[in-house]
């Protein structure tokens, strides 16, 4: 067990280093480099969009988390679920309906066409990539901010409210305070994403970090120029999260009483209903109906002109062998990990599970550069086959694993696993008879996030795909990204109807 | 002949010494109680046993085969060892009869799965699953399932401290008739005296990872091997006094006995052991005493008396008549009392 948990965790680090190595080893070449590609402007520019996207979705998650949760307001339940769908649509299909509905040609100006509007300002750049990015990440912050406010003792509150405070005064003193490690937390996901994102900032053709390399990469095969960037990038985002286990508050906020917690009073909206209600649809109109309608609009169009069904469907059958083996060969992966950091704690199996977590921390075009070199210069066989894509998805995915398995292994109790050696059986048998079964709901759970997650993974995969394998993500990138809207509307359809499966299978659970 | 032989148990996690040279003998057949406070090892030594645990120093063997010791380690898979978990640990994926049998192996042999339901009075549950029985049903199911590969010693963690009061002393009852009926020998760890006077042959009193007394619960509670022992296993008196010549002398008077002690000592007398009247009977020695205090509990009262030294004691009285602050009474012994030499 602790050898195959180290061997799995090594692999799973291995490019990395590598990466970094390949980096050091270039030494002034790699200052060069970062010096020609105009670093300092790039890592401006990627942090300007990162603090534009968090401060805007916490402006939008906040209120709509405090509006589902502690008001009145009509259809809770309806607006509770219509504001975290957004988080199913990959960032380059939104920044697809985005632009091709606002856009200078898009559909918003087919509509003004008939009021003498010929062209629209471009939103490409930075505020389309503003947009699309704040419209499909603003539920990372809305999830543990609603978790946060239902957790929240309504006692503190009345207490307060008891001590002669305004409502307004106990919303700041006491409310958000309890707020501030769920909107920390939230923000550290968007800040992160945005700095991996590479579907929406490409197609809205804004120069980021991850474009940059990808650009490199592809266009000039500059590898050292891009390895450096991305070493850079890489850097970048562990220092953003060491910042964050830093700063994170060490301030205890529990419930302070014994008992069940009472549910909350909902606060009545009033005639303030109207414009809480007009504010929730606006969000649920631009970050879902909008997608949508504007992908369903394109696949009509398309089907009544000609639609490469062969393509589709050989693009649909790649993603989910892709995906599957992934998922397959992740879920496979997790047991010995979590087995090994739950039930054998020790200083050396907390360094395997920290280190199967490195992927997780990395945007996917990082750890795709890293295999390229990996691929190219150490398994030359490996590169540029349907094998290394699947590492990758594992190398980037895997923590998603090994963190459901870990939880329900957690919750198997080891004097279970006793009862089954005192009644005869071996440490595999018992693994076999005993804790195999009552995790496997935790391990299926995981190969379907890991699944979930691949399917939508577009940089890895337009990097690592073997020549010709093409999948639903790929298409839609490369149909979207020379204007070819019709084209990428069923893909997109078709992708989200393959990961909602997995995603129903996930929440029915609850 | 003994089953079960522990020799200078030895274990620590880190700094902590859970078990600290602990031995133990064990009958064929024999019900013990390891009895202590939480924290005195005595759930580590039961780890140790079933193998759950390597000790770092001593020997354990069963029926005269080591398990543990210098060289040797038996996992216990292969110790034919069942235990009986504080919370049951019962295998949530399986039935009640699926538990049972899940020691058989395969081909469990269905016959032996029906015999051990029958004994713990669970014939007709057996395709239930485990998360619909009650607390005392489903620890004989826990039961059922250590017994039913008929192991030669069976370890039982807290046994009854999960189970409502109202209950456990019912259960206590049926679980010495199951171990009697099943000739097997029980080694099982209780913080809780009266669980372990009740139910065990031998009781063997634990404290910071050694034995401090193994004797049956009539002995280890009226002849006490120490003070610590004395006042684990329940309130008690402690009077100095002088022995000379097999008798002592103390504030209640001379007392005599088997003791071969000279000097001064300890006389150990439990409350329920000082009678109190207004006269005592013509034979008895009796000390004068007032009655300082008295607490009502319905059965049963407890007094405080000021002997003519100064000194209080306690007596246990059933609940009448009832006494009162301020009277004049007598008291003596009348029961078991233990000396023992000064430290």
């Amino acid at each position: 067990m602790l050898v195959a948990g180290g061997v799995l965790a090594a692999a799973a680090a291995l490019p990395l280093a590598y990466l970094a190595i390949v980096t050091a080893g270039a030494g002034t070449d790699a200052v060069e480099a970062l010096w020609r590609a105009r670093t300092a402007s790039l890592v401006l520019r990627s942090l300007a969009l990162t603090a534009a996207v968090t401060a805007a979705t916490i402006a939008i998650a906040v209120p709509l988390a405090w509006l589902t949760v502690r008001t009145d307001l009509p259809g809770r339940r309806l607006w509770t679920v219509a504001a975290v769908l957004p988080l199913v649509i990959p960032s380059y299909i939104g920044a697809y309906a985005i632009i091709s509905a606002l856009g200078p040609v898009g559909l918003a100006r087919d509509l003004l066409a008939p009021l003498g509007v010929e062209r629209l300002p471009s939103i490409a750049g930075f505020p389309g990539a503003w947009l699309t990015l704040t419209l499909f990440t603003y539920p990372l912050v809305l999830l543990p901010v609603r978790a946060a406010l239902r957790r929240l003792d309504p006692q503190l509150e009345e207490a307060a409210l008891g001590m002669g405070r305004s409502p307004a005064e106990v919303f700041r003193t006491i409310v958000l305070p309890h707020l501030a490690p769920a909107i920390a937390a939230g923000s550290l996901l968007v800040s992160l994403y945005v700095l991996s994102d590479f579907g929406a900032v490409s197609i809205m053709r804004f120069e980021s970090f991850t474009t940059s390399i990808y650009t490199l990469y592809r266009a000039s095969f500059d590898r050292v120029g891009a390895a450096s960037l991305a070493t850079l990038l890489a850097a970048l985002m562990l220092v953003i999260l060491w910042l964050e286990s830093r700063t994170r508050g060490s301030a205890a906020l529990y419930r302070s009483a014994p008992g069940t917690a009472r549910s909350p009073r909902l606060v009545p909206l009033g005639r303030w209903r109207w414009p809480a209600l007009a504010f929730c649809a606006a969000v649920s109109l631009l970050a879902l109906a909008l997608p949508l309608a504007v992908l369903v609009y394109w696949s009509l169009r398309s089907v009544s002109g000609d639609v490469v069904w062969g393509a589709i469907l050989t693009g649909a059958g790649h993603s989910l062998l892709a995906s599957g083996l992934a998922a397959l060969v992740a879920a496979l992966c997790a047991v010995p990990i979590a087995v090994l950091a739950v039930r054998f704690a020790s200083p050396f199996s907390a360094a395997v599970e920290r280190l199967s977590y490195t992927g997780h921390a990395l945007p996917g075009i990082v750890v795709a550069l890293a295999l390229v070199f990996f691929g190219t210069r150490v398994v030359p066989g490996l590169y540029q086959t349907l094998a290394m894509l699947v590492f990758a998805f594992v190398v980037l995915f895997l923590p998603l694993a090994v963190g459901v398995t870990r939880a329900s292994l957690l919750q198997v109790s080891p004097r279970v696993e006793e009862a089954a050696r005192s009644l005869g059986r071996g440490q595999l048998g018992v693994l076999r008879t005993v804790t195999g079964p009552l995790i496997s709901p935790g391990v299926l759970a995981g190969a379907a996030l890991v699944f979930l997650t691949a399917i939508k993974e577009l940089p890895a995969t337009l990097i690592l795909a073997p020549i010709g394998f093409e999948t639903l993500a790929t298409e839609i990138w490369k149909a979207t990204s020379i204007g070819f809207f019709e084209r990428g509307a069923i893909p997109s359809l078709a992708l989200l109807a393959i990961s909602a499966l997995p995603l129903y299978l996930l929440t029915a659970r609850d | 002949m003994s089953s079960i032989s522990c020799q200078g148990l030895r274990k620590s996690f880190g700094a902590v010494r859970a078990v600290d040279g602990l031995s133990l003998e064990v009958e064929q057949g024999a019900a013990v109680a390891l009895l202590g406070p939480s924290g005195c090892g005595k759930t580590t030594t039961l780890r140790l046993i079933a193998g759950f645990e390597r000790p770092d120093a001593g020997t354990i063997s069963v029926g005269g085969r080591p398990l543990s010791g210098p060289g040797t380690f038996v996992p216990p898979e292969k110790r034919r060892i069942g235990v009986v978990f504080q919370d049951y640990a019962l295998f949530p994926h399986h039935d009640v009869a699926g538990n049972v049998a899940y020691g058989l192996g395969r081909g469990a042999d269905r016959g032996r799965v029906r015999e051990v339901l029958d004994l713990v009075g669970l014939a007709a549950e057996g395709d239930r699953s485990v998360n619909e029985l009650s607390g005392g049903q489903q620890q004989r199911v826990a039961l059922a399932r250590a017994l039913a590969p008929a192991p030669e010693v069976i370890l039982l963690d807290e046994p009854f401290s999960n189970l409502d009061a109202s209950l456990r002393a019912k259960v206590r009852d049926e679980v010495r008739e199951i171990l009697d009926a099943e000739d097997v020998t029980a080694i099982f760890v209780t913080h809780d005296q009266e669980e372990a006077l009740s139910v065990a042959d031998t009781v063997a009193v634990v404290n910071a990872g050694r034995v401090e007394q193994v004797g049956t619960p009539e002995e280890v509670y009226s002849r006490p091997a120490n003070r610590w022992v004395a006042g684990f296993l329940g309130e008690i008196e402690v009077l100095p006094g002088v022995a000379r010549g097999g008798s002592v002398t103390c504030d209640l008077g001379a007392i005599s006995g088997d003791w071969d002690l000279a000097g001064e000592v300890d006389v150990l007398v439990r409350p329920e052991s000082l009678a109190v009247d207004i006269s005592p009977p013509p034979d008895r020695p009796a000390t004068q005493a007032l009655v300082v205090s008295r607490s009502f509990y319905g059965h049963d009262q407890m007094l405080e008396l000021r002997l003519p030294s100064g000194r209080t004691v306690r007596s246990r009285r059933l609940g009448f008549p009832a006494w009162h602050p301020g009277d004049r009474v007598r008291v003596w012994i009348d029961g078991p009392a233990d000396v023992l030499a000064r430290d």
